[in-house]
């Protein structure tokens, strides 16, 4: 565990320094490219801005309405027969549309259950172990302008799904 | 597909904020999301300058052919409309090598130069091709080493061993990332016998 946490620690720096000098080495300008692929990084940030603002007042809405606590009422019970436990469908649900709602979601449930219960572990889990399919899903084709997303949003949703059932199988095994 | 999502869920809060008297709720999200959205571009402008301007001296100095190079072998089958040595296969690399230990920010960048290149490859066309749908499965079930976010929460809360989810989320993303890839490939198994 000491590895892991030093590993995440190390990575970004040692990398930086790694790419700084395998550049050098090569005879690459690095200050000079560094500023042009910079530059791009602007450009891109403002281009998504639209599709980010249309997206997240429409999911504001849902929440802030009602509508996506009335949804998950009734969503539970089908739910629960499954025998998962109740406390983390929200999380389930608002998962792939909100990180930060999620993000919230979790430290919700660590705080009140303990970091180290099973709900605490699940949740966990359930965090790490999914994406937020809607941001990618903006970002990726907003920035670079793709309009008709074909299947990308099925794909996601349900790999997402995967995703949550994998982490309520793998914890009900070690820790239930 | 998505405008059918995004007005529905605009509506429907519409409607339901009429009929839970949620009105004033309700203006005020739609100052809120925006103010958020924009806060989190802003937010972004820092993270892809700088990782695009690193990535910009990786890619002059060889470094994303090399990484592309190096697991050639099993990116082409995950990729098979990607020519082996094109520089989507280096941002889709260096894109899954940033997720795997939980470089959120620095994924972002990577993941949108990789779809810039697909998008490329399908002739600039506005839909998205099967490599897109393939990339963006992989990248929201993407197999996780290590969840710094998660960890740094548990150690917020006092957990007695805030790593102890590594091992479970570890197990659970290698199960969804496969998951993903079949569920992508039945999709696109369909999508080629409608024609």
């Amino acid at each position: 565990m000491q590895i892991i946490s030093a590993v995440s620690l190390w990575f970004i720096p040692v990398l930086i320094g790694f790419i700084l000098i395998y550049g050098t080495l090569k005879k690459v300008p690095t200050y000079e490219t560094f500023v042009e692929g910079g530059k791009e990084g602007i450009k891109m940030a403002v281009s998504i801005i639209p599709f980010l603002v249309g997206m997240m007042v429409a999911i504001s809405v849902f929440r802030a309405s009602g509508a996506l606590d009335y949804m998950m009422e009734y969503i539970r019970p089908i739910i629960e027969k499954a025998g998962i436990p109740a406390e983390v469908i929200p999380l389930a649900i608002i998962r792939p549309i909100s990180g930060n709602a999620a993000l919230g979601m979790t430290s919700d449930l660590i705080s009140a259950h303990g970091p180290d219960s099973f709900i605490g572990i699940l949740a966990s889990t359930i965090q790490g172990s999914t994406d937020t399919t809607f941001y990618v899903l903006t970002v990726y084709f907003g920035a670079v302008g793709i309009k008709k997303m074909g299947d990308a949003l099925k794909v996601g949703l349900l790999a997402d799904l995967a995703g949550f059932a994998a982490a309520i199988i793998v914890v009900t095994i070690l820790f239930g | 597909m998505v405008n059918y999502i995004w007005v529905f869920m605009t509506i429907i809060g519409l409607v339901f904020a009429a009929i839970n008297g949620t009105m004033s709720e309700v203006n005020e999200a739609v100052f809120k999301g925006a103010t958020e959205a924009v806060t989190l571009c802003i937010g972004l402008i820092s993270v892809l300058v700088f990782w695009l301007g690193m990535m910009r001296i990786a890619e002059t100095a060889g470094l994303l052919d090399k990484l592309s190079s190096l697991f050639r072998p099993f990116v082409t089958k995950l990729f098979p409309e990607v020519p082996a040595g094109h520089p989507a296969m280096g941002y889709i690399l260096s894109n899954m090598m940033a997720n795997m230990f939980g470089l959120g920010n620095a994924a972002t960048p990577l993941g949108i130069k990789a779809m810039e290149e697909l998008k490329r490859l399908n002739g600039g066309k506005d839909y998205a091709s099967r490599s897109m749908i393939t990339f963006l499965a992989i990248n929201t079930s993407s197999i996780t080493l290590i969840p710094t976010t998660v960890i740094a929460i548990r150690i917020t809360y006092d957990s007695a061993a805030p790593t102890s989810i590594v091992g479970p989320t570890l197990m659970a993303t290698c199960f969804s990332a496969v998951a993903a890839i079949l569920i992508d490939r039945y999709f696109h198994y369909r999508r080629s016998r409608k024609g």
